[in-house]
């Protein structure tokens, strides 16, 4: 099974995430982000590990509060996350992440994301595969 | 095209007023356009003209594309003293993201010779792509005065001339910014991002004027045939971000605090005069002047690389448009001048002669109005129309709108092939991603010209020049 796609949207870009739990579909949603920044995010090894915790009012509005949360500390720690291990309650996620600074990447960058938005948001299962998509802001 | 709509000219289509709207919803384009419009735009202006307190209609410009809540392109203006709300959709994630257009004083022919050389300088000197960062550092303190100040800071700073001021909109410094309205997060973020271009489709780009339609407007604006000017586009960069972050949680709140049905998540919005739509409109204004103190830093940047490499280069800023606000504004309804907040998400406002806001150069001529095309078509500067003010508020389209996904453009072009065919055109392109070039391709995005055509025909505004590209520096 496939971990993440990036889907079509007229301006910027659908990030999917795939997965057996509704946890691991938020840990790939969260890698198919990372790789728009850096298109070989899955051969980068984490170096640095950091704990970020987020709550919202329903399971979708989560996953779009976990990716915001991923971009702002992404940001200010000028670093990349590759590596994620998500606990979700109800509507509340903890989360160990791991990644590397920026400075360290020798490989050619892609495109910044801005933010995750509301649009095509989904959460939910379907044949048995949890899936978690939302269009980003490039 | 869409069904229902009743054509009121050859670049003007109403959405009558049904069901719960509370004003028609109005596109401004030719019969092509609004065929290529995608559904959602429709949905989208629907949806804007249920909103409260809305005046006199909902508007899409002839660029409207899928936005968030609000579609790119569309513009909405709100009568507070009539339950009007303030929509974070309405001004969309990069508060103020613009354009600043200078005159060089310089015409194609010398600045072709040491293009090359110029473009090396201007690829060292400012900071683009994922993770850039600027060379100033700011504390929290420093950083509420950028926020209070905007490009009255910079200028206080010692980034750009005085003189520039009155050729921003707001003159630099938009009112009514409350820092204290702004998370620390975002401020957080902000530290090192003053001074940076970002990327996306965020651009410097070095122009040579190819056809001037009116010459006397492009005499005050300085434009002459052949002449050479710049033209950046950047915003708020990670703040105005986070402020949009921030704030649709708050005005999700808020909406249902106070019964205001929402038909998208990204439409929330709250009245403008409760505690919540105000203290929006504070931060929000801290992130205009992010953008315009931005711009400012970036402007002084290119100038003193123009200054190594063109002596005699004397830079001179023709104006700073802002894309995605939501302004206070004068405006005359069934002959009753009001005050209404005008919110343009992916338009910029083009305001017509005689409008107090505008120097006093361009106040016989209109506002200019920067239409950015692509890395490998023309761009066009325009002017504001009394016309536009009658039935758009004063506001025009902004770009070109994109006509194909970014992974669509990755699947299509390599952004090397990207780079080495524009070279072969002669255009130099300095990109800090290939992936960033290939998703940025002219390609990608629709024809510019069918796109000003639309609002010149509408009487939006006047068309004053065309501009090709020479250079690029992507982001």
């Amino acid at each position: 099974m496939k971990r993440f796609e990036l889907f079509e949207h007229g301006a910027d870009i659908g990030v999917r995430g795939l997965g057996k739990t509704l946890s691991q579909a938020f840990e790939n949603a969260a890698l198919a982000m990372f790789s728009i920044e850096v298109p070989y995010i899955k051969n980068i090894v984490a170096t640095c590990f950091w704990q970020f915790s987020c709550e919202s009012y329903d399971q979708e509005g989560l996953l779009t509060a976990w990716l915001n949360t991923l971009i702002s500390y992404a940001d200010l720690y000028r670093a990349v996350f590759c590596s994620f291990d998500v606990t979700i309650e109800d509507c509340s996620l903890t989360a160990r992440v791991g990644g590397v600074p920026l400075n360290d990447l020798q490989g050619e960058k892609g495109v910044e994301v801005k933010g995750a938005t509301f649009t095509e948001l989904y959460v939910g299962r379907r044949d048995g595969i949890w899936i978690a998509q939302c269009v980003v802001d490039v | 095209m869409k069904e229902g709509l009743v054509k009121i000219s050859d670049w003007q289509w109403e959405m009558p007023m049904h069901g719960p709207m509370n004003c028609p919803a109005w596109f401004f384009a030719d019969r092509g356009l609004m065929l290529e419009m995608d559904a959602k735009v429709f949905e989208q202006l629907h949806n804007v003209a249920c909103l409260p307190g809305i005046v006199r209609a909902a508007m899409a410009m002839p660029d409207a594309h899928w936005g968030y809540g609000f579609p790119i392109g569309g513009v909405a203006a709100f009568d507070a003293n009539a339950g009007g709300v303030i929509s974070v959709g309405g001004v969309g994630y990069d508060i103020s993201c613009g354009v600043r257009c200078f005159a060089t004083g310089l015409r194609r022919e010398q600045v072709a010779k040491g293009l090359a050389s110029l473009m090396e300088d201007l690829f060292r000197t400012i900071p683009a792509g994922v993770g850039s960062e600027g060379k100033i550092r700011l504390t929290p303190e420093r950083l509420d005065e950028v926020l209070a100040g905007g490009a009255r800071w910079a200028v206080e700073n010692g980034y750009g001339l005085r003189e520039e001021l009155e050729y921003i909109e707001e003159h630099g410094c938009m009112q009514g910014a409350d820092p204290s309205c702004v998370s620390a997060l975002a401020k957080e973020r902000q530290y090192r991002q003053v001074g940076t271009l970002g990327s996306g489709n965020h651009y410097l780009e070095i122009q040579s004027v190819d056809e001037i339609y009116c010459e006397d407007t492009a005499g005050v604006f300085g434009l002459e045939k052949d002449g050479v000017v710049v033209s950046i586009h950047c915003g708020s960069r990670a703040l105005g971000h986070q402020i949009g972050t921030d704030y649709i949680q708050i005005l999700g709140r808020a909406a249902k605090k106070y019964g205001i049905p929402i038909r998208e998540r990204e439409l929330v919005c709250a009245p403008i005069l409760s505690p919540e739509g105000e203290r929006y409109f504070k931060a929000m204004a801290c992130g205009v002047n992010c953008a315009l103190a931005n711009r400012q830093v970036l402007g002084h940047l290119v100038r003193e690389v123009f200054s190594r490499h063109f002596p005699s280069a004397s830079l001179r800023l023709i104006y700073d448009v802002s894309h995605n606000t939501c302004k206070v504004e004068a405006h005359e309804v069934s002959g009753v001048s009001k005050r209404l907040y005008v919110h343009r998400k992916g338009a910029t406002r083009a305001f017509g002669p005689g409008r107090p806001e505008l120097p006093e150069a361009y106040r016989d001529v209109g506002q200019p109005v920067f239409i950015g095309g692509t890395m490998g078509t023309c761009s066009y500067i325009l002017a504001g129309t009394e016309m536009g003010e009658e039935l758009a508020w004063g506001s025009a389209c902004h770009g070109a709108g994109r006509a194909m996904s970014r992974n669509a453009a990755l699947k299509r072009w390599k952004g090397r092939d990207v780079v080495a065919s524009l070279a072969s055109k002669g255009i130099i392109v300095k990109a800090v991603s290939w992936q960033g070039a290939a998703e940025e391709a002219p390609g990608a995005y629709k024809d510019v010209t069918a796109v000003v055509n639309a609002a010149y025909n509408a009487g939006l505004v006047k068309k004053v020049a065309k501009v090709l590209p020479m250079a690029c520096l992507k982001g």
